[in-house]
């Protein structure tokens, strides 16, 4: 609203409403204006100051490895044994094919779920179901962490995994022995862990399509997947680019289910998803508090700044496709990590 | 066009490659239906197993006793969850007051511009995974004194802030400007106008926000791993000036051991979180759709 409003428009309104006037009332305006910017100053001043912390906290670490840090592979923590040093390499290579993996499974399944929601479910039962899916975003992930640890691997283990060998054993993707915990089921918790929040998107995505041009295919004889195809999919494209990235955002940064799952031995770039792992999260998660010296210390936070460099490309991405799409993103959803 | 026409339609023509059509459709349409029904097939999963395995775990017990030393048996998490509670409780007093004057911010004073940097800012800060967010806390709080609960409780703040206060910008923008201007019509200041008629009316959407923001860190552990997890004593504690323990914290501490005895507290402490959390996820969006005048016009909020 304008500002002009505030002023009253007749005198005796203005007479009235000074002798109204308290004290509190002539402090009142500037005192809000004040906090009011002053609040938006410190979620500004927050991100920075996340910002430089962390990369002050890399500071050590970033001065004895440079970028080289990024592409080795070394990681032993042990001061005093052969080969005591760090590099990041192992860790953004199980980010990097966890996410991939999760994400290449959750954007279909969001996409589908979301075409479900907006086109194919009965009204009566739109709501409880996006209620469901979205629900599952709220599980805590250290819940999650603890299914996928005790309920979800030896599932794996018995059954997924050996099926999946005996079909396509011949891709290196899934050779080796079936461990249970491992890159595949840290794939499946990420994928559920980003389904929700891919398929909310997708769905205000999906929900921008103009009912004319949907109605104009289906006018044309086009069954319901013909109007799919050729008018939402290409409407809604770069809106479904930004859902996926923003899912990739999400995937990238879990820690705490990852780490219950994922079995930390890094098997170097092994092509195989039984192998175990670790990610950039789950690494920081699982050794930040046994760090015994100040360049581990150091070298953790660096792979924090990897993390949140990676997090924050995602996001600024996601949001400038998504941005563009007008549509309103969804605040808040997301697991707890 | 609905199957029957187009069925009708295949039966007149007897096209072949129409019934052909027709079935593609058909199939995709069972996939899009299997897809939903997976999601809602892994929820019931995940919380019927926690359920399954964690009501045995449950009695008086374990909700008044706190832990014991690893290796023990019995004990409760009577520690966590106060743990929980005010750390919660610390971080919704740092971040629902500062979010909603954000909203204030955007709907009362800001330039658009500056609105849209601040909205982005927070959008971004969303983004930052919150194990992150624990390790920047940990170098500005811990680094040189030690975890505790203060720490703890900002580092879950910082988690709650952008969620409270994207959703207080959404609702507040969405109060009428007819309401506002009329309340400065009759010579309200501006901060009565916002205490006295943009704030009730949007009570129900800000309520949403907060509770959504509570639920959401009443399940983190990341942000607490490094700020408030090595707690000096097993008792239960109210005091922040320590580390306090909290129920996600204790949960991953307690799937690190293998007795049966632990397990078993593990998931019944899962269930307990589960239960709060999406009562708390399902009392939020009760409330919106029932109170908040923002929802008949049309918008959501999650």
């Amino acid at each position: 609203m304008s500002s002009q409003s505030a002023t009253p428009a007749s005198p005796s309104a203005l007479r009235l409403s000074s002798a109204h006037h308290s004290f509190a009332d002539r402090l009142g305006d500037p005192a809000l204006r004040a906090l009011a910017w002053l609040a938006s100053g410190v979620a500004i001043v927050i991100l920075g100051a996340l910002a430089y912390k962390v990369f002050a906290l890399a500071g050590e670490s970033f001065s004895r490895y440079g970028l080289g840090f990024i592409t080795s592979e070394n990681w032993n923590p042990s001061q005093g044994t052969n080969g005591y040093g760090f590099g990041a390499a192992d860790f953004l290579f199980g980010t990097a094919v966890t996410s991939f993996f999760a994400l290449l499974i959750a954007a279909p399944v969001s996409i589908a779920i979301a075409l479900f929601l907006t086109e194919l479910a009965p009204r009566r039962i739109r709501r409880p179901v996006a209620t469901l899916v979205e629900l599952l975003a709220a599980i805590p992930s250290v819940v999650l962490g603890l299914w996928g640890l005790i309920v979800l691997a030896p599932m794996m283990r018995g059954t997924i995994e050996p099926a999946l060998q005996s079909v396509f054993g011949w891709l290196p993707l899934f050779s080796g022995t079936e461990t249970g915990l491992g890159m595949i089921t840290a794939i499946v918790i990420l994928t559920i862990m980003t389904v929700p929040i891919v398929s909310a998107v997708t769905r205000e995505v999906f929900a921008t399509v103009p009912t004319e041009l949907k109605e104009g295919a289906l006018a044309m004889g086009a069954t319901r997947w013909e109007m799919v195809r050729m008018v939402m999919l290409p409407y809604a494209r770069s809106g479904m680019v930004g859902a996926v990235i923003l899912g990739l955002g999400r995937a990238l940064g879990e820690a705490i289910a990852v780490t219950m799952v994922i079995g930390h031995t890094v098997n170097g770039l092994h092509p195989s998803l039984f192998a175990t792992g670790d990610t950039l999260a789950s690494r920081i998660a699982s050794e930040y508090q046994g760090a015994a010296t100040s360049l581990q210390i150091s070298s953790l936070a660096y792979l924090a700044a990897i993390l949140l460099v990676l997090a924050l490309i995602a996001n600024v991405v996601a949001r400038l496709i998504v941005r563009r799409t007008t549509v309103r993103l969804p605040v808040g959803l997301g697991a707890p990590n | 066009m609905s199957p029957r026409e187009t069925a009708s339609l295949a039966a007149l023509t007897g096209d072949a490659r129409l019934r052909r059509r027709r079935m593609l459709n058909h199939g995709m349409e069972a996939l899009a239906t299997l897809a939903a029904l997976a999601a809602v097939a892994v929820l019931a999963l995940v919380i019927g197993s926690v359920l399954l395995k964690g009501i045995g775990a449950i009695n008086l017990d374990f909700f008044i006793h706190s832990e014991v030393p690893f290796g023990q048996t019995g004990g409760g998490i009577a520690n966590a969850i106060v743990g929980t509670v005010v750390l919660v409780a610390l971080a919704s007093l740092m971040a629902i007051p500062v979010g909603i004057l954000i909203g204030i911010h955007t709907s009362e004073f800001a330039r658009p511009r500056t609105s849209a940097a601040v909205r982005f800012a927070l959008d971004i800060l969303n983004g930052v995974p919150t194990i992150v967010t624990g390790i920047f806390i940990f170098g500005l709080l811990v680094v040189g004194n030690q975890q505790s609960g203060w720490a703890g409780a900002t580092a879950l703040a910082i988690v709650m802030l952008p969620i409270v206060a994207r959703a207080a910008q959404e609702v507040l923008t969405l109060v009428p400007s007819t309401l506002k201007e009329g309340a400065l019509a009759l010579g309200a200041t501006r901060w009565r106008s916002v205490v006295r008629i943009v704030l009730p009316t949007a009570a129900g959407g800000l309520i949403t926000g907060a509770l959504l923001a509570v639920a959401r860190v009443a399940g983190e552990t990341a942000p607490l791993l490094f700020t408030s997890s090595i707690i000096s004593t097993t008792g239960v504690s109210t005091n922040p000036g320590h580390a306090l323990t909290s129920i996600p914290v204790r949960i991953f501490e307690l799937t690190e051991g293998y007795s049966s005895n632990e397990r078993a507290q593990a998931w019944a402490a899962a269930l307990l979180l589960i239960v709060a959390v999406l009562a708390l996820n399902l009392l939020a969006r009760w409330l919106y759709r029932r109170a908040s005048p923002a929802s008949s016009m049309g918008t959501r909020v999650r």
